[in-house]
């Protein structure tokens, strides 16, 4: 069958948001390489999750409905997962880069032997030759990612080994309908048969769950502070733009390791990906990491004291100087032409 | 309560925070060679949890496990001077190209080696590759439950309590030992070097390094067994060769790009009052804001 799988992350009897971007992506990929969409989904009280998923364009959803696999853990997931990929050998295999999925992903690929890419922020069909073996694949699943810090984009294939497995972050991918009446099959999975007693020996005592305070996903500006914000007191400044201009502020990496930003503000590969209308990326060089999570922004605004930061490429509009002398400024004249 | 045998994973890898100009050769490559080699942020975090749980159960003991070059040597000295009890540096030639399911591999071959343990614990992830896999992967190699995202372990009686720190909240899990844990860079930061530490082990070598000292230490190494880090090559463990390295890494590097950035016609602007307003007022003009 060899079709593309996607592993579903449901509570509550909700599927994620990530899932849905992935089935999408799952949908488009299977179209290209002219085989099914599959997807499992694992968790209590799944009765509904089927209108939820098969408007994606899902050919086959497996479902594990026992009140004991959720919340999520490692081992039992785990179990269904190697057990259903060993029965139904998909080709490809995706997740969502969530503490679910870095979870159970590289625990299955082990299992299986196969190989995993994390935090993909692209996924391409196509082919590759090997010169040395003197064989030729047809395609692979291209896992492109930023590595060694942002400072390389790597192109990553598994050419012998299956499922070529994926992770990727909420965000990255857009997610579709395909068509609401879309008709797939649904197969129920008898857990017993994948999962053992042993599978439960980690035992949740304790969850205390919040719906992330910050929605910077969601707003139409956001400025983004980087390293050359230079202190907190300066970074501080960015919330009163943020306010002044109904936006959100965000981070690169640097300036959350700095300590200036709470960690789920930080935008990038290893944060959340925006698209705002207005980015305005302050005393942020501008690695690639950085940039795959606000790069699609539809305008870009740098003020930087460095002229050749590498942000500035990919700027709209560049100011060239100091974030503390620039953003009060902006606020001053902000205001004085919306009166 | 019985003291545990605690085996902390650790890598040295290259401080890819701050790569500067100078780390870009001229052909647009990175240079390692600039960049300062350092103990995996989160594996310091990891490292404060096992020496935690010594703190917590007398007669604990906390070994520092690691794969790469020699020269990754010195953060098992690092780890003495916190507290760790003793180091193995795995090193081979053999493991060179290795992903993170060989890496995974060879150090759970090692783990089987040293024979009993009750916690493994590294950090989530390392930042050259940002993968957070290998955890993971060798608590499934040695199939242990694993638990990820730890901020907080500790021992309560035949127990093992783990706060778990996830992107929408908190969550606390209780297991048995054997376990493998891996611990965010939200845990508490590790302490510093100790000073009676650093002056006991601050002579800790492997073999290796001995070998390339210029003065003759023999009799102190004989004196001082503990200044011996253990060196393990590819013969000291069990492994079945096809699984090491490159042939026992199903992903490989197709492509590798340096990160070039396509010029837009940007307008540039200066810190000027003019300049400032002007631009505010062409934004809420044309409703990109306001």
């Amino acid at each position: 069958m060899n079709n593309v799988f996607v592993y579903c992350e449901v509570e509550g009897g909700k599927i994620a948001e990530v899932s849905q971007e992935l089935l999408t992506k799952g949908r488009s990929l299977a179209d290209e390489l002219n085989c099914k969409l599959e997807a499992v989904a694992i968790g209590s009280g799944l009765d509904n999750i089927g209108q939820q998923v098969f408007p994606y364009g899902v050919d086959v959803l497996h479902t594990a409905d026992d009140p004991r696999l959720e919340p999520f853990t490692t081992l039992p997931h785990t179990s269904i997962v190697v057990k259903l990929f060993e029965e139904t050998k998909p080709q490809i295999a995706l997740m969502g880069a969530t503490s679910i999925g870095r979870d159970l992903g590289p625990r299955v690929s082990s299992a299986l032997h196969s190989g995993l890419t994390a935090d993909c922020t692209s996924l391409v069909i196509g082919g590759h030759e090997d010169k040395k073996a003197k064989k030729v694949y047809e395609d692979l699943l291209y896992q492109i990612r930023p590595a060694f810090g942002g400072n390389i984009i790597a192109t990553i294939i598994n050419p012998d080994c299956r499922p070529q497995m994926a992770t990727v972050r909420e965000g990255v991918m857009k997610k579709e309908i395909r068509d609401v009446a879309y008709e797939g099959e649904l197969v129920k999975l008898d857990v017993a048969n994948y999962v053992s007693d042993e599978d439960f020996v980690v035992e949740i005592i304790e969850r205390h769950l919040e719906a992330s305070k910050v929605n910077i996903k969601g707003a139409p500006v956001v400025i983004g502070g980087g390293y050359g914000v230079g202190s907190k007191e300066t970074f501080d400044l960015l919330h009163e733009l943020a306010e002044v201009l109904g936006g959100e502020v965000g981070a690169s990496r640097a300036a959350v390791d700095a300590g200036w930003c709470d960690h789920e503000r930080q935008i990038g590969q290893t944060g959340v990906t925006v698209r705002p209308k207005l980015y305005i990326a302050c005393g942020i060089s501008g690695q690639v990491q950085h940039r795959a999570g606000m790069e699609e922004s539809a305008q870009i605004i740098s003020i930087n004291t460095d002229p050749d930061a590498p942000i500035n490429a990919i700027a709209d509009y560049v100011i060239t100087g100091d974030v503390a002398t620039v953003v009060p400024k902006m606020i001053k004249f902000y205001k004085q032409n919306t009166k | 309560m019985k003291g545990l045998k605690v085996i902390v994973l650790a890598k040295q890898v290259p401080d890819t925070r701050n790569v500067g100009k100078d780390a870009m050769k001229a052909d647009g490559t990175v240079n390692r060679a600039v960049l300062p080699a350092i103990f995996n942020p989160e594996d310091l975090n990891a490292l404060e949890q096992a020496l935690r749980i010594k703190d917590q159960v007398p007669g604990t003991t906390v070994t520092i496990l690691t794969m790469g070059p020699g020269r990754a040597a010195e953060i098992i000295r690092e780890g003495l001077y916190r507290g760790a009890d003793d180091g193995i540096l795995l090193t081979d030639r053999a493991f060179a190209g290795s992903d993170t399911l060989a890496t995974s591999y060879a150090l759970a071959q090692t783990i089987k080696k040293i024979g009993e343990y009750d916690i493994i614990i590294a950090g989530r992830q390392a930042i050259d590759g940002d993968t957070a896999q290998v955890g993971p992967q060798v608590a499934q190699k040695l199939n242990i439950p694993q638990v990820t995202y730890a901020e907080e372990v500790t021992i309560e009686g035949e127990k093992v309590k783990i706060v778990r720190r996830l992107e929408n909240g908190v969550e606390t899990v209780v297991a048995k030992s054997p376990l493998a844990i891996t611990v965010t860079s939200s845990a508490p930061e590790c302490r510093s070097r100790n000073a009676k530490l650093l002056m006991k082990y601050k002579h800790a070598r492997t073999v290796s390094e001995l070998q390339n000292e210029t003065q003759d230490y023999t009799h102190l190494y004989n004196d001082r067994p503990y200044l011996t880090i253990q060196e393990y090559t590819v013969n000291d463990i069990e492994v079945d060769n096809e699984q090491l390295g490159l042939s026992g890494s199903p992903t490989k590097v197709k492509k590798i790009e340096n990160v070039v950035l396509q010029a837009k016609d940007a307008k540039k602007l200066s810190t000027s009052d003019e300049d400032i307003s002007e631009l505010m007022k062409e934004l809420v003009e044309s409703h990109v804001i306001g």
